[in-house]
C-alpha cells in the first residue's frame, strides 16, 4: 500500500471521510477510532473564534455546494452574537442536483463528520443553534444522522458546556418534502421557517438577515464535515492538494456510462481522465466510445471527449472551459447513449422544479423544454435552434436566484457541442415528411 | 412549479381528524425544536406526521388540523402542502413506488425498471392505486444515488443498482407480504413515524 498520496489517491490517512464506502462502524465508537473528535475537538473549541475564522480563511476551502465560494469569507461576513439576536448555523443537505449523490453517504456512512463540523461550524460562528436541512427523501439517511446527534448528546458532545469548555451548541435535523430549489440557501431558509421554498432576493444576505430575520451562514454538508479535519490536521495538510485556489480534497460522485460509478474522495485538480480510468475502471466500452461527459452536475454545460482527456477537476480548471465543478457530479455518456434525449430530460427536470416565482423561469423553462422535445425529435428547423439559444439567453440572468441559468448553461452546453446532431435530425424528418 | 394547479385534492369526508395521544406527543417534541415564538417552521415536519399518521397521504381535513395545531391560517398550510412534492394529496397505495428517470438512471435503463413495475403491479400509469391496494408509480426527479442507478423509493426506502429481475423479485416480495430491505435499513425517525 502506498504511504503517501499522489495526485489521483488519497492514502487513509489523508482521506476527511475514511468510511465513506460504509465499510466500518459508522457509529461514535467507529469515529472516534478515525480520529473524530477527542482532545483535539476540546482544543479547537477553546480556540478564538476569530483565530479559526483566520485558519479556514488560509487554507483556502471552497464551498462543496456547488458555487465554490471561500468558506472563511463568508463566515467572516458574521456579525458576534449582538445579544439581541441569535446567531445560526444551517447545513444545506437538500442534495438533489442530477448527478450529485456524495452527502447521502456522509450522512450515512459518516454522520459524525458532519456532526463535529457543526459543533466546530457554530462555535466559530458565535451560533448556539445549527439546523441540517435535509431533502425529504433522504429519510433513512436522516434516521442515521438522528442516531449519530443522539450519540453525540449523549457523549456530552453537544447541549450545554461541550466538554468543558463552555461552548454551547444545539443540532437539530429538519426534514424537507421534496423541492429541488431548497438547496437554494435562501429558499431553503424559507422552507426551515415553514413556508414555500421560494428564493429571496438578495441583498440582505443571510450573514444580516437570514434564519427569522437573524444572522445566519449556510454551508454544503461536505464543506462542515471537512472543517475538523482541516483544524486538526493544519492548513498545510490540506493545501498540499490541488493547485492554488482550489486546494483540498473533494468527493467525486462519477455515474452513467462507467463500468464502475462510485462516490470517491481524491485530491481536487485530479485529471478527469484519471478520475475515471483510475477509480471507475473507465468509460464503458472504453476511453475512446466517450461522446461526452457532464462535470459538475445536471447544470453544468458537457465536456466533448477532446476536452474531457485533458482538463483537470477543479474550480478554475472546468470555469476556463466555460463550465464548473458544481458539485462535482460527474455524468459520463458514452456513443450508446442518445445525448439529446438525455439533455432533454435534464430540461424536463427543471421544467418540474421551477418555483414558479420569476416569469422569466416559470415561462422560459417549460417554453425551452418544449422545444427541446421537439428538436429532439426532429421535429424544428434550423431557425430554431438559432432562437433556442436567444431565448436562453434572454432567460440567463433575469431572475432572483440562479436556478434559471442553471436551467439554461447545459442547453447552451448542448447546442454548442451537437449542433450537427439536431440538424441532421431535422434535416432527416423533413426528408421523411418529403417522401411521405 | 413542483405540482400543477389542476390537481385535484380529496378530502376526508365526515371524518374530524385529531392527534392520537401519542401523535401529540410527537407535535410537542416536534415544536420544541424551534424557537417559541417560530412556530411556523413546524409546518413541513408536521405535514409529515400528518401524512404518516392518516393513511399516507394529506387531505384538506389534515391540512386544517395541522394549522390549527400551529394556530395559522390554513393558507399558510395549503400552499405549503401543495408546493413540496413528497405530500401526496389523494390517497397512495400501501407501497407507494417512486422510480427515478432521471439522467443519471435514465443512462442505467431506468425505462426499463418504469415498465416492469408497471407489468408487475398491473398499473397503466402514474397516481392511480393498483387493483390490489398494494401499488402507487411516480416518476420522480433524481433522488440523490447516482453512483448506484438505477433506483427507487418505496415508501421510506431506497433500493438501488436494480435490474428488471431484482424489481420483480422486490415487487413480488410485497404482494406475498414479505419485508423487503431497503439500501440503508433505518431505526426510522421516531418524530415523522405513525402508529
Amino acid at each position: 500500500m502506498a504511504s503517501k498520496s499522489t495526485a489521483t489517491h488519497l492514502i487513509r490517512a489523508d482521506k476527511v471521510f475514511q468510511n465513506l464506502d460504509g465499510a466500518e462502524d459508522w457509529g461514535i465508537k467507529g469515529y472516534e477510532k478515525r480520529g473524530g473528535y477527542g482532545k483535539e475537538l476540546k482544543k479547537i473549541l477553546k480556540t478564538d473564534p476569530k483565530d479559526i475564522i483566520e485558519l479556514v480563511k488560509a487554507s483556502g476551502q471552497r464551498g462543496r455546494g456547488g458555487a465554490g465560494f471561500p468558506t472563511g469569507l463568508k463566515w467572516s461576513f458574521m456579525p458576534r452574537p449582538d445579544g439581541v439576536r441569535p446567531n445560526y448555523l444551517v447545513c444545506n443537505a437538500d442534495e438533489g442536483e442530477p448527478g450529485t449523490c456524495k452527502d447521502r453517504d456522509i450522512l450515512r456512512f459518516d454522520p459524525h463528520t458532519l456532526v463535529e463540523g457543526m459543533i466546530v461550524g457554530c462555535h466559530a460562528l458565535g451560533a448556539e443553534t445549527g439546523y441540517i436541512y435535509v431533502r425529504g427523501e433522504y429519510y433513512d439517511e436522516t434516521s442515521r444522522l438522528q442516531q449519530a446527534i443522539d450519540e453525540a448528546y449523549e457523549a456530552g458532545l453537544l447541549g450545554k458546556n461541550i466538554m468543558g469548555t463552555g461552548v454551547n451548541v444545539d443540532v437539530y435535523t429538519h426534514l424537507g418534502a421534496g423541492a429541488y430549489i431548497c438547496g437554494e440557501e435562501t429558499a431553503l431558509l424559507e422552507s426551515l421557517e415553514g413556508k414555500k421554498g421560494q428564493p429571496r432576493l438578495k441583498p440582505p444576505f443571510p450573514a444580516q438577515f437570514g434564519l427569522y430575520g437573524c444572522p445566519t451562514t449556510i454551508n454544503n454538508v461536505e464543506t462542515i464535515a471537512q472543517i475538523p479535519s482541516i483544524l486538526k490536521r493544519g492548513v498545510d495538510w490540506w493545501t498540499q492538494f490541488g493547485r492554488p485556489n482550489n486546494h483540498g480534497t473533494k468527493i467525486f460522485c462519477i455515474s452513467g456510462a462507467v463500468n464502475k460509478p462510485c462516490n470517491i474522495e481524491a485530491p481536487m485538480s485530479i485529471s478527469l481522465k484519471d478520475l475515471i480510468e483510475e477509480h471507475c475502471d473507465g468509460v464503458m466500452g472504453g476511453w475512446d466510445n466517450l461522446q461526452a461527459i457532464i462535470p459538475g452536475g445536471s447544470s453544468t454545460p458537457m465536456l466533448n471527449p477532446e476536452q474531457s482527456g485533458e482538463v483537470l477537476m477543479d474550480f478554475d480548471a472546468l470555469r476556463e472551459l466555460g463550465t464548473g465543478l458544481g458539485t462535482a457530479g460527474v455524468i459520463v455518456m458514452n456513443k450508446e447513449v442518445d445525448v439529446l434525449d438525455v439533455m432533454t430530460r435534464i430540461s424536463g427536470f427543471y421544467k418540474h422544479e421551477s418555483c414558479g416565482q420569476c416569469t422569466p423561469c416559470r415561462e422560459g423553462v417549460g417554453w425551452v423544454y418544449r422545444l427541446m422535445e421537439r428538436l429532439r425529435d426532429g421535429n424544428g428547423t434550423v431557425e430554431e435552434l438559432d432562437q433556442l439559444f436567444d431565448v436562453t439567453k434572454r432567460i440567463e440572468g433575469r431572475t432572483i436566484c440562479a436556478f434559471a441559468d442553471g436551467a439554461m448553461w447545459p442547453v447552451q452546453g448542448t447546442l454548442k457541442h451537437f449542433r450537427g446532431e439536431f440538424e441532421k435530425r431535422i434535416e432527416a424528418q423533413s426528408k421523411k415528411q418529403g417522401a411521405a | 412549479m413542483a405540482k400543477s394547479s389542476a390537481q385535484k385534492i380529496e378530502v376526508h369526508e365526515g371524518k374530524d381528524l385529531k392527534w392520537t395521544a401519542s401523535a401529540k406527543k410527537k407535535v410537542e417534541k416536534i415544536l420544541a425544536k424551534y424557537p417559541d415564538d417560530q412556530s411556523r417552521s413546524a409546518t413541513i415536519p408536521l405535514l409529515w406526521l400528518a401524512q404518516k399518521e392518516f393513511g399516507g397521504w394529506v387531505s384538506v381535513d389534515a391540512m386544517q388540523l395541522v394549522a390549527d395545531t400551529l394556530s395559522l391560517p390554513y393558507i399558510r398550510v395549503y400552499e405549503v402542502a401543495t408546493f413540496y412534492t413528497m405530500f401526496n394529496l389523494k390517497p397512495v397505495g400501501k407501497y407507494h413506488v417512486q422510480v427515478c428517470t432521471n439522467c443519471a438512471c435514465m443512462i442505467r435503463g431506468s425505462e426499463k425498471i418504469v415498465d416492469v413495475v408497471k407489468e408487475a403491479t398491473g398499473l397503466s400509469g402514474q397516481g392511480t392505486i393498483s387493483d390490489d391496494g398494494l401499488f402507487t408509480l411516480t416518476e420522480v426527479e433524481c433522488l440523490g444515488a447516482c453512483v448506484e442507478a438505477p433506483m427507487m423509493q418505496i415508501n421510506d426506502g431506497y433500493h438501488v443498482k436494480l435490474t428488471p429481475e431484482s424489481t420483480v423479485e422486490i415487487l413480488e416480495g410485497l404482494k406475498a407480504g414479505k419485508t423487503v430491505k431497503s439500501t440503508t435499513p433505518s431505526k426510522g425517525l421516531e418524530i415523522f413515524d405513525g402508529k
